[in-house]
């Protein structure tokens, strides 16, 4: 029971990293029809503009923990919204309209450039951090085992929560979020009702890219080192995320990366943790076979 | 206020519109009728620069509009009720209107709310029901509705009557009459119901095979006997 419980809160963390991630693939699959393969490498952008930001804060002297979170937050959340932006912008926009493989080619294209250009303008070697948030709240204990959360811990959980909550009521309610759905659904009506399309779509990588900067900075403070090849696994498994909950649902994105960070916490510690990642992405093929639209995916019928 | 001049609209290689002249005053109900395949939808996409004329030139009140964006064009005062309704299905009625008007301001957002649910009662009735599960005749109402949102000063409706029984036609032909009169909006009507709407128009066009082959006042298009031969013989209510 108490290793159980212990289980539970490390796959939450990791489940709220994964439904970060996963968000990003299932707005942009919503609103272009296209998975977009470099996802996974804006998430360790992301990362690794929080580390940076990290030591330059370190070296002006602001110590101070939930202020320098903050900051490192927000400076990453922009400079990888603006490379969520720019990748929409060299590698998709100019194929829209083109056949439906060549976003596809596209993408992969840039994620391999995106590896190189992290790997040449910051080195191949692993990046270390010092772990900035110290400390646990022990729970419970029994038969000599301690169930702990972390304060760290406690601070992914509660911020993805709120991130999930906040672009939720930004989708359902704002004006913003309608013409997301209104090109989801219809782009050329909505263009008849003076939606920038382009602009819209635009907007999308951009608030993708900024939830992804947030999972990658708190996965550099979880584990304390990174490489410019993180993004590769954890962006297909958040992927594996947003098919199990059904592409192009938003509570679909969310449960689905819960669901898989408790998979992958609990094979480990029940099976064997060499093969997690065989795991995750078995589930990605039953997924496909037994239920293509995922669990929330579901197609609704409609009159036309 | 709208002045197509030899306007040529391609998709790929077929040439929908082979030189389009067509003017519509302020003021005006001005109908389009044709077969189908003659480019009478084409013609409205094209005012809204989607597909873009490729040669000729659209001007809207002095704009030369042939070349804008389509979100840029309606901005001007243009709105359309597209072929197909093209309703927004995973979306309620109020959110559809919302779409209608919340790009030209929801300053009024409430006040031509009651207004449409004055025209469109049935709308009031429906305004939290998905758009994809309203019938059909419902859907054109909401269609004509989420245009009329915008405030436009030109309204571009494209076959209102399609697929709606008898008694439903004459009320939305009398609800664009309204619109016309009331509201001072100018309406350009396509129509394969060409007795309706030669009837309810100052002006028509007859469209076959992308050309212009008449135009006239809508008694004299009514009274028109090629007109009467191909579109009217049998085939009116």
């Amino acid at each position: 029971m108490e290793y159980f419980t212990q289980q539970l809160i490390n796959g939450l963390t990791l489940g709220s990293i994964y439904g970060l991630i996963a968000i990003g693939y299932t707005m942009v699959y919503g609103i272009v029809g296209m998975i977009n393969f470099a996802h996974g490498e804006i998430y360790m952008i992301g990362a690794f503009i929080g580390i940076i930001t990290f030591s330059l804060l370190g070296a002006v002297g602001i110590t101070w923990v939930p202020l320098a979170i903050l900051l490192v937050l927000i400076v990453s959340m922009f400079f990888t919204a603006v490379h969520g932006w720019a990748v929409e912008r060299i590698a998709y926009r100019p194929l829209r309209g083109s056949f439906r493989l060549a976003p596809l080619i596209s993408a992969i294209g840039m994620s391999i450039a995106l590896q190189n250009y992290v790997q040449i303008i910051q080195g191949a070697k692993i990046k270390p951090m010092q772990p900035v948030v110290r400390g646990n709240i022990p729970l419970m204990e029994a038969n000599g085992f301690q169930v702990n959360i972390s304060y760290l811990q406690i601070i992914i959980i509660v911020l993805t929560i709120a991130l999930m909550a906040i672009f939720s009521l930004i989708i359902a309610r704002t004006a913003l979020g309608r013409s997301q759905r209104a090109c989801e659904q219809d782009r050329t009506m909505a263009s008849l009702l003076g939606v920038n399309v382009d602009r819209t779509i635009s907007l999308t990588f951009v608030m993708g890219a900024a939830l992804a900067a947030v999972a990658g900075v708190m996965v550099t403070m979880y584990y304390g080192v990174i490489d410019f090849f993180i993004g590769f696994l954890a962006g297909l498994k958040a992927f594996t995320a947003a098919v199990l909950g059904g592409i192009g649902s938003l509570p679909g994105a969310m449960l689905g990366g819960m669901l898989i960070g408790l998979i992958e916490a609990f094979w480990s510690a029940y099976f064997s943790i060499e093969y997690k990642d065989v795991a995750v992405f078995g589930i990605l093929v039953v997924v496909l076979i037994f239920l293509p639209t995922g669990l929330l995916g579901k197609p609704e019928v409609e009159k036309v | 206020m709208l002045r197509l001049s030899g306007v040529h609209t391609f998709y790929g290689r077929i040439e929908a519109l082979r030189g389009v002249d067509l003017t519509v005053e302020e003021g005006e109900i001005v109908t389009l009728i044709g077969a189908n395949g003659a480019g009478k939808s084409t013609l409205l996409m094209t005012i809204c620069g989607n597909p873009r004329a490729r040669r000729g030139e659209v001007r809207f009140e002095g704009h030369d509009i042939t070349q804008m964006p389509t979100h840029d064009i309606v901005k001007l005062g243009i709105a359309q009720s597209p072929e197909g309704r093209r309703i927004f299905p995973r979306m309620s009625v109020i959110e559809n209107l919302k779409m209608g008007a919340q790009n030209f301001g929801l300053a009024h957002f409430d006040e031509d709310l009651d207004r449409i649910f004055r025209l469109f009662p049935i709308l009031k009735d429906r305004q939290s029901q998905r758009g994809g599960t309203l019938s059909g005749g419902q859907q054109q109402m909401l269609a004509i509705a989420r245009a009329l949102m915008s405030r436009p000063r030109l309204l571009l409706l494209d076959e209102p009557s399609l697929g709606l029984a008898p008694l439903v036609v004459k009320q939305i032909f009398e609800t664009i009459r309204e619109i016309n009169q009331r509201q001072r909006v100018t309406v350009l009507l396509v129509e394969q119901n060409a007795y309706h709407a030669l009837r309810l128009a100052h002006r028509g066009y007859v469209l076959v095979n992308g050309r212009i082959s008449m135009s006239g006042s809508g008694a004299e298009l009514l009274a028109n006997p090629e007109v009467r031969a191909a579109y009217l013989e049998g085939g009116h209510v």
